[in-house]
């Protein structure tokens, strides 16, 4: 059979329609698309994408039972792997991973496997059947999961899965983390994000919504009093960066959390019906170039920004957001200002923001990463007129849990310091996901959970 | 869900409210604060915590209708929840034997004043009081500030009770008569800004309360900055109590306007909703 490198691409909404609302961009494969491109894998026998998985999906099994049609199967394929299969065909680096090492990669045709891995999820969900879930006999022993994000939930449920008995505790008011707060509706539809999470209540794990880790519940306190036999900690990198550069706490100036926060998490989007306000300026930048800052500048979009820009001090090669992020952003209308830095926030007597200063950069010597290194231009300053800045610049380790732990190891960034199996400090605390490894992605935290779940498993187990 | 076991009207616009969170009664401090949500519509809110009472499993807050969601909390009654309550954030108050304090505070900031002010007591202070309000009717936990207090001043606006004039004018008077080793200050950001100018003139030490906007409460998002001596902090996390001598008093004003326009909308949703 000779090779077909025919990729079916995602249907998406018209930009200057979709830049309008909230509703999700991607349309999703139909059952032809999804079948079609299904019988595009060569089903390799050594088959790479099960290694570029943070979770090691079995793929080529998944992709099998779809071209055969077995959609429940293929469905509980993802589902021995993934908790989340819903949210990770849509949210995926997958050009990064799976997609990235695909035999069909380097003919640029690489088969879409978080398109269809979405279809499948989606298909099973649409179907209403309820999901048949597994779990082995109870153990007796407790463990504690300190935060609802994408770690904490996967840890939880694989934990649930072998008998466990977990409780999550989670700071907001409701479960998810970065899924909720951060990546928004038209990207990642929340109430596929609620049905996905359901199940983690199914299997019997509990759930402390506002619950701040560190506060009502040190760790100590619930080793010692509440009697759990281990803790995870999946706290994140909640904390947002800001440049330190003057006029940042000018009125219109907004962290991308606080901003995506206000609109995601608290529906700020349908103000007045919903109570929580946001600001929208009508030339808005935003600084930095990851999935955040895409997601920041397309928000902004469609709250009526007239000009949003994304401002990066390198060039389009080392955007560090999905490239389909940046290509959607770009067909919905958001500006790319490369190669430029803000230096200051400029503003009025009343502390409203009325332009941003910047300085030009070229690209110099590769530095040890391979990376050009940007160079300022001398004598390069402009301004920008701007009335709203969003700062994408990153985020770190939330300090609320750490600096009430004792004896609890951190690095010089503030993250926790763990071993590959998600060993701490502490004997029998645990942590994974952003709290260790910095901010990345929903994936890799989500394989973190779980592969410490595995590890606790053990530790249990020998206790 | 959080249930209101108690609500007490303290004045036309003020409102106490206890609410019913066990795990945060047994384990918050003075100076701490709270978020709520009221609804599943509802926006966060903080509020520092006025009293608590561990065995009842009670957390007292005190607040006034000025935005929109504080009116939507006047009109809850006692027997309704809020759908969630989250805490205790912040740090608390840093209490120590210094002394003689003189505690300065205004309007709304009078309840947050009193855990403070009673630790403080039980420390071995000799506490002085400065309460003040716009008027008489708008006077607040005169009686309650008394117990806790060695000495109470009361001012008001329009001189309807107590003394004629501003918390610091009395405030002068006490630095000018007798050595104060520490202060604290709360009550609305201008009265703050001018009491921590007062006392930095006598070099006291002054400790002030921040409550700018916020959304999460716990470190998340920023929209509560702030600077003091020059460096960004995060009230939610960093304080909210500050150093009142350090701190960018015009910005923190400034950062409180955000939302005007919107908030006039919000009103007007208020008012069609008849409250």
């Amino acid at each position: 059979m000779p090779l077909n490198l025919n990729r079916v691409g995602m249907p998406n909404r018209e930009p200057d329609v979709r830049n309008k609302d909230f509703i999700e961009v991607a349309e999703g494969y139909n059952d032809e698309m999804a079948l079609e491109e299904a019988s595009r894998c060569l089903n390799c026998k050594k088959p790479l994408c099960v290694g570029g998985c943070p979770v090691n999906i079995d793929i080529p099994r998944f992709i099998n039972q779809v071209t055969k049609k077995d959609y429940d199967s293929a469905y509980y394929t993802l589902k021995e792997f993934s908790l989340l299969p819903a949210v990770c065909g849509r949210v995926c680096p997958q050009e990064h991973q799976c997609e990235g090492v695909c035999i069909l990669n380097p003919k640029g045709a690489p088969i879409g496997i978080g398109r269809l891995e979405r279809y499948v999820a989606d298909k099973f969900r649409e179907s209403g059947n309820e999901e048949v879930l597994k779990k082995e006999a109870p153990t007796g022993k407790k463990v504690a999961v300190l935060g609802g994000g994408p770690a904490g939930l996967a840890c939880a449920y694989d934990l649930a899965k072998l008998g466990h008995d977990v409780t999550i505790y989670e700071a907001l008011h409701t479960l998810g983390g970065v899924l909720m707060y951060g990546i928004p509706e038209f990207r990642l539809p929340k109430n596929i994000v609620n049905k996905e999470i359901e199940n983690i209540e199914k299997l019997g794990v509990k759930i402390e919504l506002n619950s701040v880790a560190g506060r009502v519940n040190t760790v100590e306190k619930l080793m010692k009093e509440d009697g759990f036999d281990a803790v995870f900690i999946g706290t994140g990198a909640g904390l947002p960066y800001f440049l330190n550069i003057p006029g940042e706490n000018l009125n219109e100036v907004y962290s991308a959390n606080e901003f995506l926060t206000r609109v995601n998490l608290m529906k700020a989007y349908k103000f007045p019906e919903y109570d929580t306000p946001v600001f929208v300026g009508e030339k808005v930048a935003v600084v930095g170039a990851g999935n955040v800052a895409m997601d920041a500048a397309r928000t902004a979009k469609r709250l009526g920004a007239k000009e949003v820009y994304i401002v990066y001090r390198r060039s389009k090669d080392e955007v560090p957001a999905r490239l389909e992020e940046l290509e959607h952003a770009e067909e919905e209308g958001v500006i790319l200002q490369l190669l430029t830095s803000p230096v200051e926030v400029i503003g009025d007597d009343c502390g409203h923001v009325t332009a941003l200063r910047c300085v030009k950069y070229e690209l110099g010597e590769p530095d040890e990463g391979g990376r050009r290194k940007p160079v300022e231009v001398p004598n390069s300053e402009f301004d920008i007129p701007m009335d709203m800045v969003v700062m994408a610049i990153g985020q770190g380790p939330n300090p609320l849990l750490l600096e009430t732990t004792k004896g609890l190891e951190l690095n010089k960034r503030g993250n926790i310091v763990a071993d590959d199996e998600g060993r701490t400090s502490i004997d029998g605390v645990f942590a994974g996901g952003d709290i260790v490894t910095g901010a990345a992605t929903v994936i890799l935290a989500m394989g973190a959970g779980k592969k410490t779940a595995q590890s606790i498993h053990e530790y249990l187990m020998k206790k | 869900m959080y249930k209101i076991v108690k609500k007490e009207m303290l004045n036309p616009s003020i409102v106490l409210m206890d609410v019913y969170a066990p795990d945060i009664a047994k384990t918050c401090k003075a100076g701490q604060f709270i978020v709520l949500r009221i609804d599943e519509i509802g926006e966060r809110i903080p509020l520092t915590i006025a009293d608590f009472f561990p065995e009842e499993g009670l957390v007292r807050i005190v607040t006034q209708a000025v935005g929109y969601t504080s009116r939507k909390l006047m009109n809850m009654n006692e027997g309704d929840s809020f759908l969630d309550f989250i805490g205790p954030l912040g740090k608390e108050s840093e209490v120590e034997n210094f002394g003689t304090v003189l505690c300065i505070c205004g309007g709304l900031g009078i309840a947050p004043m009193f855990p403070i002010a009673r630790e403080l007591k039980k420390a071995g202070n000799k506490v002085i009081t400065v309460i003040g309000a716009r008027s008489k009717d708008l006077l607040i936990w005169e009686d309650v500030l008394r117990e806790v207090s060695d000495e109470v001043y009361v001012t008001t606006d329009d001189g309807s009770y107590g003394r004629k004039g501003l918390v610091t004018d009395v405030s002068k008077e006490i630095l000018e008569r007798e050595k104060i080793d520490h202060a604290w200050a709360i009550g609305p950001v201008i009265m703050m800004k001018f009491s921590a100018l007062l006392t930095k003139e006598y070099n006291v030490p002054t400790i002030v309360s921040m409550n700018p906007i916020m959304v999460d409460g716990t470190g998340m998002c920023g929209a509560c900055r702030l600077e003091v001596d020059g460096k960004t902090v995060f009230a939610c996390v960093d304080g909210p109590e500050f150093d009142g001598h350090q701190v960018n008093w015009d910005l923190s004003m400034r950062r409180m306007n955000i939302y005007k326009a919107k908030e006039e909308i919000a009103l007007e949703k208020a008012i069609k909703g008849g409250f």
